[in-house]
């Protein structure tokens, strides 16, 4: 489980995080959504430890990252899984090499078995005949879920994953967030997910944690975001008319008044056959 | 950025791989330059020293040790360095800074990998390896092309020049450029390396820690040029 205590971090005089606490669900899908500079990915950095913040603690099964010794980081670190914005695969290595790389460093098998995992991590993330492609031969939705296959192959307690959805069409970016979902559940992790994509607030936000300006707003599930009377973060999520209509239509489905008729399993083998 | 480089890896296998990769990268990747370079170096210092020695007292074996001395001394390790800095230099920064730029590195550390011991330490380890061999390769370059210009031109024959190279040879000297070769190395990698790790931006500043570290590497090398020059040439 991860926790987080009164966070706080500046850079000069600018106040990113103020005074942020919060409980991470286990085995549950975990999103920080908020504004651009609302200090959503200052926060991610401080949880993974990229960046120390300036007071507070941050909690793995109640060991504090923020006072660890570099070869205590080290361990928890191996329980970590992050998917990065731009995915952040190694360019000069092929697909395979690139989700190998953690296994070659950490793990004492053979290749055989190496290799074995890196298939069934390719086959997770719905991938085939990619192993021997380089990066820059694949489209943004495949860079993607080869990050995530990277992510996971070393079986991590915890997957972060920043903005999954940048860049990516609607499309490409639900069959992402089902991954994710699915991923979280089947392997019983903890996913945090840093996004403002207003899809993946309301299909994968088991516990959704809303920022603005450096402070925790607001916080609950994707069903209680429906019903929230917080203006800040009414503005933030339903800015459009077509938000706040599609809002109204949720909270139709949720009182049961309407069917709910989105298939996302018809999305995810529609996006698999074009690719292939 | 040195003191993090120093930690056990975690895995020998991948730190060795990446070393050889990268004295490949550094070693093979130069050599083509490197052999041009010398070689036409040692062929104009022939030439010109030829011009300028006109007194029919001086012998004109004098010609390949002064070609010999200029390039052991001089122009092998210190003129193939200032190249190496931008061949290797600018090719570390813009490495490590692409790397920085697209979060790679980030996600090395997020893997639990040491990224100054496994980014960094390689690269300085194989040019430490690698380019004072380059300019042991790049001094005999240069005489044997200083002996060819001799002979084609007719400035002197193969056999004066090759009487001339073993007249007064100090071994000393070739301990002075090994020792320049080696702090080049350490300043030609670290250096670049230092920028290229700590870019912020994008592209634009990709390219202008690249610039800058080679320009710092260039001026690094003249200045520790001189520094041992003065302090081991008494």
């Amino acid at each position: 489980m991860i926790e987080v205590r009164n966070l706080k971090k500046s850079f000069g005089a600018n106040t990113v995080l103020n005074d942020v606490s919060v409980q991470m669900q286990p085995g549950k899908c975990n999103l920080i959504i908020g504004a651009s500079g609302s200090g959503k990915t200052v926060f991610m950095k401080c949880l993974v430890g990229l960046l120390q913040p300036d007071s507070g603690e941050i909690l793995y099964q109640g060991q504090d990252l923020t006072t660890m010794t570099t070869a205590e980081k080290k361990e928890i670190r191996k329980q970590i899984g992050m998917l990065f914005q731009g995915s952040a695969l190694f360019d000069s290595q092929t697909v395979e090499k690139n989700i190998m790389f953690p296994l070659n460093m950490f793990s004492r098998d053979s290749y055989a078995v190496k290799l074995k995992r890196v298939n069934e991590a390719l086959e997770r993330v719905n991938l085939k005949d990619v192993n021997k492609k380089f990066p820059a031969e694949l489209s943004g939705g495949m860079k993607k879920r080869v990050g995530i296959a990277r992510a996971i192959v070393l079986n991590p307690q915890y997957l972060f994953c920043d903005e999954p959805n940048s860049g990516l069409d609607p499309m490409t970016s639900m069959v992402i967030d089902k991954l994710i979902m699915e991923i979280t559940k089947e392997y019983n992790i903890t996913t945090i997910v840093n996004t403002h994509d207003m899809n993946s607030v309301m299909e994968i936000g088991d516990h959704i944690l809303y920022m603005h300006k450096g402070l925790k707003e607001w916080e609950g599930t994707n069903k209680e975001i429906i019903f929230s009377k917080n203006e800040l973060l009414n503005e933030f999520i339903f800015a459009s008319e077509f938000l706040k209509d599609a809002k109204d239509m949720r909270m139709l489905e949720l009182s049961g008044k309407i069917a709910n008729q989105r298939n996302m399993d018809d999305l995810m083998n529609n996006e698999g056959s074009t690719r292939q | 950025m040195l003191k993090g480089m120093f930690s056990r890896p975690e895995n020998g296998r991948v730190y060795w791989k990446e070393l050889m990769h990268q004295c490949s990268e550094i070693g093979i990747g130069s050599l083509g330059i490197v052999v041009v370079i010398s070689f036409f170096m040692g062929a104009v210092s022939t030439l010109q020293t030829a011009y300028q020695l006109v007194s029919p007292v001086i012998p004109k074996s004098t010609i390949a040790q002064i070609v010999r001395d200029t390039m052991i001394l001089e122009f092998a390790p210190t003129l193939i360095c200032v190249v190496l800095a931008g061949v290797v230099g600018s090719k570390i920064a813009s490495e490590l800074g692409n790397m920085r730029v697209s979060e790679q590195i980030d996600a090395l550390e997020i893997m639990g990998v040491n990224t100054k011991a496994y980014l960094v330490a390689p690269k300085i380890l194989a040019a430490m390896i690698v380019i004072p061999l380059l300019v042991v390769i790049s001094a005999a370059l240069g005489i044997y092309g200083g002996r060819v210009a001799g002979s084609a031109s007719g400035i002197l024959a193969a056999n004066v020049y090759d009487k001339g190279l073993h007249e007064n040879f100090v071994p000393y000297n070739v301990f002075f450029a090994l020792t320049k070769a080696y702090t080049f190395a350490f300043l030609i990698s670290s250096i670049p390396a230092y920028y290229g790790y700590h870019v912020q931006g994008g592209a634009l500043e990709i390219g202008r820690a690249s610039t800058k570290a080679v320009v710092v590497s260039c001026v690094a090398i003249l200045f520790a040029d001189y520094i041992l020059a003065a302090l081991l040439l008494q």
